[in-house]
């Protein structure tokens, strides 16, 4: 919003996304899971943004709120210098031949009951441009463009394979040459030889239109390979941004390094020496998320900092401007995990929303709280104890 | 007026047997073998099952009969020579003047009038079959367009056609009907009409569950996705994924409406004489059966019977095509 | 539950509300006040009288002072009064209540007792002849019009069978207070009719319920422990089970007390179905107006205390 660059798509401001829950009466006190709680990004022109992270951290929610597909609870969108975060769905619907979505399930986000070919004309039927056979024409076109048989036109898609309806996907979404495609784990529900040609698919059309993608998804090793930038999203929140390659050498937020060591690596040698960094703990209810970092109940560098203040998205440790992390304490490079350990108490690891207790109980020595931690039965009295 | 499935579903007639079923079916739009064997589809599925189940195949044979005998009325009528409502005051009452068994000339026997009540049965159908179809339809179309909106826009929307639909289901069918029958003057089409619009209640509760579970679906994101409006998305996303529970549950609706069609028929209020009508029929006799005329009630009371038992056979046959996993998974 | 109950409550206060202005406007509204004036009035209805009667309607005044004057009256349990036969609407339910309480009290006993034990034992002895015997006349009653199956009962019994037997009596009506037996033998057939019409969904209400109870996994584990057939369909199967089977017959209940309009028409039974069929003959629109609103109350108040019975029964229910 300040510097207004032609080189930026979008931009997102302090996006937040609250979903009620349903409450048992009018005079309880309304909760409400916060699925996208301040987040920030812009998309340049051209580049494909990665998002990553866990199944609920909210990666869709955001992308569906920048599709406005939802009513966002605050902050702004800024797409292609207009700004859209509070139009109506009636004054979003021009703006919707510019902004497309493709979903993780093929087979869901394809009507069951209609014709492939009449599915992915409904974009010219819904902004009325093309009827009879200039439609028809224009629908060929695109399963051409995307490597579908144009005579494949009749099927539903029940009767087409997994890589055909993801296909019929993309060709819907293409009909307009849209500037911003929002991938929803466009290929996670696919078997893995049909992963690389969707996402061949994906970059040759990106090449050919000069489209920008958005591209979310739980796998780091398709991120990587498809993305100029990636995000990490954590229970809401954005933990790190960052240009790939420099995100994959250099993880500064320790959930990026635990997320990362998780990555098969192609070098056996390289594999063995690295060792693999298991999260502790379930992630925690998005409905009272904890406090400072969000990460901190389950970070192995957790310290009383992290529980107390919330950390700044900003270059550590002498980054580029562009690679930017959210963390009190960031990995240094070269740094092992593992070899860290929780100067927070076991209560406060595990506790949700804020509840801090007292400097007394916060002593307990680590190993005993990360023993308490991990036996579930630790958890439960826990619970019980709130 | 309340959500659980069991209270949504009842009514103190008929077709609440069914909701049980209803409440599960809901989430189910593709058997799972359909995404297993491509190239068959649900529907040709659910014929195979149909075209082996024997007690389909005779309800549906029967309702061609009976289909026939309402088509071919008048043809058998001008080829035995005998009209509807044609009264044979010498060849059709005895001497007393009272009506005449069934015997070479009047198959059936006659009524009360002298009239031949072979032909006024064989007419009788077409006035139950007509009535039965015609305001099914009206009630299906009714319900689909009040079961989809409610469905798919809830809040305030949604309640108030939960209301609404409480309302109608408050006053009992008949009281109503009969008011309404008494307010205006009773003829065909208002018999359609109001039998027509009271059960709209019925498809409209199964679409609207239908559609609630089917809104969270990603296809009807991606239509949002794409600009879609609600209307575009209530009738070309979502209508074409009701329509198979809506055509289960109109084959139930249509012996329901027959039945009501010959109740306020028999009550006096249905289709006005002269029309051979079966429920007015039965009404007639109902005077004259006891005193040793059985013929007069037998004939219309059997083809009522038989036409909602066809119907109702045919229908629970086609559900359990439809939703095989009500028959004998439990074993 | 206290919250719940509000609300509940509250809901069926609404309906009530929206039924009464239903009757209303199909009353008064609809013919137009001299048409309505003219009818309460009777046959006998003079030109001075009809004006009386609009006068004392309320019926020159504007719409919604018309509506709260009649539902004022209803508020206070006066539910109009019938010029046709010059007493008071209440007076005519009175006299009708009875009968229908009779015929749907003892239809109720027998058709839950069959429904539920023709269900059972559907569910329990599935696939077997018993159940499809049981499953096969559902069906066959559940097509059965009321008035077919009534005519044949009394053709049977009443007339055929009389010769033999000279027990069942052809129709009409016996207080309780008159004579106990004579009224129950002269309900023995339209209790049967109603019963088995209505029994039908029962049967196949509690077949479905059962076998769906059955399939359930803690059935199985209640097998595995090893408790006898007998006690897991006693215990555990017939608790859940039922619960549907309650909802129905609460509710079909409330409505038929609204009156059985083709039962006790068939049968010659002055209830309340009967009345309203002959106030309909007679045009005498006080009568019907009662008997109608008076049978949304029997509906709207059965629902309520089925949702409230179903509430205790299981607190799921009450979050919704």
């Amino acid at each position: 919003m300040s510097t207004p660059d032609n080189d930026v798509l979008l931009r997102v401001d302090n996006l937040v996304k609250y979903f009620p829950v349903k409450s048992s009466g009018y005079f309880q006190k309304r909760e409400y899971v916060h699925a996208v709680d301040g987040v920030s990004l812009s998309v340049r022109r051209g580049e494909t943004f990665g998002i990553v992270g866990e199944t609920g951290s909210g990666k869709s929610t955001l992308g569906r709120s920048i599709a406005r597909l939802y009513d966002i609870t605050a902050g702004s969108i800024t797409f292609d210098g207009e700004e859209i975060s509070r139009h109506s769905q009636r004054r979003m619907r021009p703006l919707r031949r510019q902004i497309q979505m493709i979903f993780q399930d093929p087979m869901g986000s394809l009507n069951p009951r209609r014709r492939v070919g009449s599915i992915i004309g409904d974009p010219f039927a819904i902004h009325g441009l093309a009827t009879g056979a200039e439609r028809k024409r224009r629908v060929q076109d695109l399963m051409e463009r995307v490597g579908l048989n144009p005579e494949h036109f009749n099927p539903i898609p029940a009767e087409c394979t997994g890589g055909q309806r993801q296909r019929s996907g993309v060709a819907r979404a293409l009909a307009f040459q849209p500037k911003l495609i929002i991938c929803d784990e466009p290929v996670s529900a696919l078997d893995v030889s049909i992963q690389a040609q969707v996402i061949n698919l994906l970059a040759d059309l990106q090449a050919e239109f000069g489209l920008t993608y958005i591209f979310i998804a739980h796998d780091l090793s398709v991120v990587r390979h498809v993305s100029n930038n990636v995000a990490v999203m954590y229970l809401g929140q954005l933990t790190e941004i960052a240009p790939a390659d420099d995100l994959f050498t250099v993880a500064r937020h320790p959930y990026t390094g635990a997320l990362l060591s998780a990555v098969p690596l192609p070098d056996p040698d390289q594999s063995e020496r690295r060792e693999q960094i298991i999260l502790v703990g379930d992630v925690p209810s998005p409905i009272a998320p904890p406090s400072g970092c969000r990460f901190h109940p389950r970070c192995p560098k957790a310290a009383p900092v992290c529980v107390s203040t919330v950390p700044v998205l900003e270059p550590k440790l002498g980054d580029r401007p562009v690679h930017v992390a959210a963390c009190h304490l960031p990995m240094a490079q070269g740094e092992n995990l593992a070899d860290f350990h929780p100067t927070i108490a076991a209560a406060q690891r595990v506790i949700e929303g804020g509840g801090l207790l007292s400097g007394d109980e916060a002593e307990v020595s680590t190993v005993a709280a990360e023993a308490l931690a991990t036996a579930p039965d630790a958890a439960q009295s826990e619970g019980r104890r709130q | 007026m309340s959500s659980s499935p069991e209270v949504r579903g009842r009514h103190a007639g008929k077709p609440a047997v069914t909701s049980g079923s209803a409440a599960g079916t809901a989430t189910m739009e593709l058997p799972p073998a359909a995404k297993k064997i491509e190239g068959r589809s649900p529907w040709r599925l659910a014929l195979e099952r149909l075209r082996k189940d024997r007690a389909a195949k005779v309800a549906a044979g029967t309702i061609t009969v009976i289909v026939l005998c309402a088509l071919l009325a008048p043809l058998i009528a001008s080829w035995i020579g005998h009209g509807p409502n044609q009264q044979f005051i010498d060849t059709g009452l005895d001497a007393e003047g009272n009506p005449l068994a069934p015997s070479g000339t009047f198959f059936f026997g006659t009524d009360s009038n002298g009239r031949d009540l072979f032909i006024r049965v064989l007419y009788g159908a077409r006035i139950s079959l007509v009535v039965g179809v015609l305001a099914t339809l009206i009630s299906v179309a009714l319900g689909t367009f009040f079961g989809l909106v409610a469905g798919y826009l809830g809040g305030v929307v949604d309640s108030l056609i939960a209301r609404l639909i409480d309302v109608v289901l408050s006053i009992p069918f008949l009281v109503i009907a009969i008011s309404i029958a008494y307010i205006s003057h009773p003829g065909f089409w208002l018999v359609v009409f109001v039998v027509g619009v009271l059960a709209f209640t019925y498809p409209a509760r199964i679409v609207r569950g239908q559609v609630i579970s089917l809104k969270e679906k990603e296809y009807v994101e991606a239509a949002r996705a794409l600009g879609a409006g609600p209307m575009r998305i209530m009738f070309i996303d979502l209508l074409p994924n009701v329509v198979a529970q809506v055509i289960v549950y109109g084959s139930l609706l249509i012996p329901l409406a027959i039945v009501s069609e010959a109740s306020l028929s028999f009550l006096g209020v249905g289709i006005p004489p002269p029309t051979a009508d079966w429920g007015a029929m039965i009404n007639d006799a109902s005077g004259y059966y006891q005193a040793g005329f059985w013929w007069y009630l037998l004939f219309p009371a059997l083809a009522l019977l038989i036409t909602t038992l066809a119907f109702n056979i045919l229908g629970d046959s086609v559900r359990d095509a439809m939703d095989p996993r009500g028959a004998g998974i439990y074993e | 539950m206290t919250r719940f109950l509000i609300r509940r409550i509250g809901q069926a206060i609404l309906v009530l509300f929206a039924a009464s202005i239903a009757v209303f406007l199909l009353f008064f509204v609809g013919p137009g006040p001299n048409q309505v004036a003219r009818t309460f009035a009777g046959r006998l209805g003079t030109p001075q009288r009809i004006l009386e009667i609009k006068h004392a309607l309320h019926l020159d005044q504007p719409l919604y002072l018309q509506y709260l004057h009649w539902v004022g009256n209803l508020l206070q349990g006066n539910l109009g009064f019938d010029y046709y036969k010059g007493q008071s609407v209440n007076t005519v339910v009175g006299q009708a209540l009875p009968a229908t309480v009779s015929l749907v009290i003892g239809a109720a006993i027998l058709w839950i007792a069959y429904g539920v034990f023709s269900g059972v034992v559907s569910a329990v002895r599935s696939r077997s002849l018993l159940d499809r015997g049981f499953t096969t006349a559902a069906l066959f009653f559940y097509s059965m019009p009321t008035f077919v199956l009534g005519y044949t009962l009394i053709f049977i019994f009443a007339y055929e069978l009389y010769r033999v037997t000279k027990f069942f009596p052809f129709s009409s009506y016996v207080p309780l207070t008159t004579d106990p037996w004579q009224w129950f033998v002269h309900l023995i057939l339209p209790w049967l009719t109603l019963a088995m019409v209505t029994a039908a969904a029962y049967t196949r209400l509690t077949r479905t319920s059962m076998l769906d109870v059955l399939g359930e996994d803690y059935i199985r584990t209640a097998r595995s422990k090893g408790m006898s057939e007998r006690r897991v369909i006693r215990v555990h199967g017939l608790r859940a089970a039922l619960t549907p089977v309650v909802t129905l017959a609460g509710l079909d209940i409330g409505t038929a007390l609204g009156g059985v309009i083709i039962t006790e028409q068939v049968f010659g039974i002055p209830g309340l179905g009967w009345t309203i069929v002959q106030a309909i003959g007679q045009q005498d629109l006080p009568i019907i107006m009662g008997i109608a609103i008076l049978a949304a109350t029997f509906v709207v108040v059965a629902n309520v205390i089925v949702d409230i019975m179903y509430a205790v029964l299981d607190p799921r229910v009450r979050l919704h």
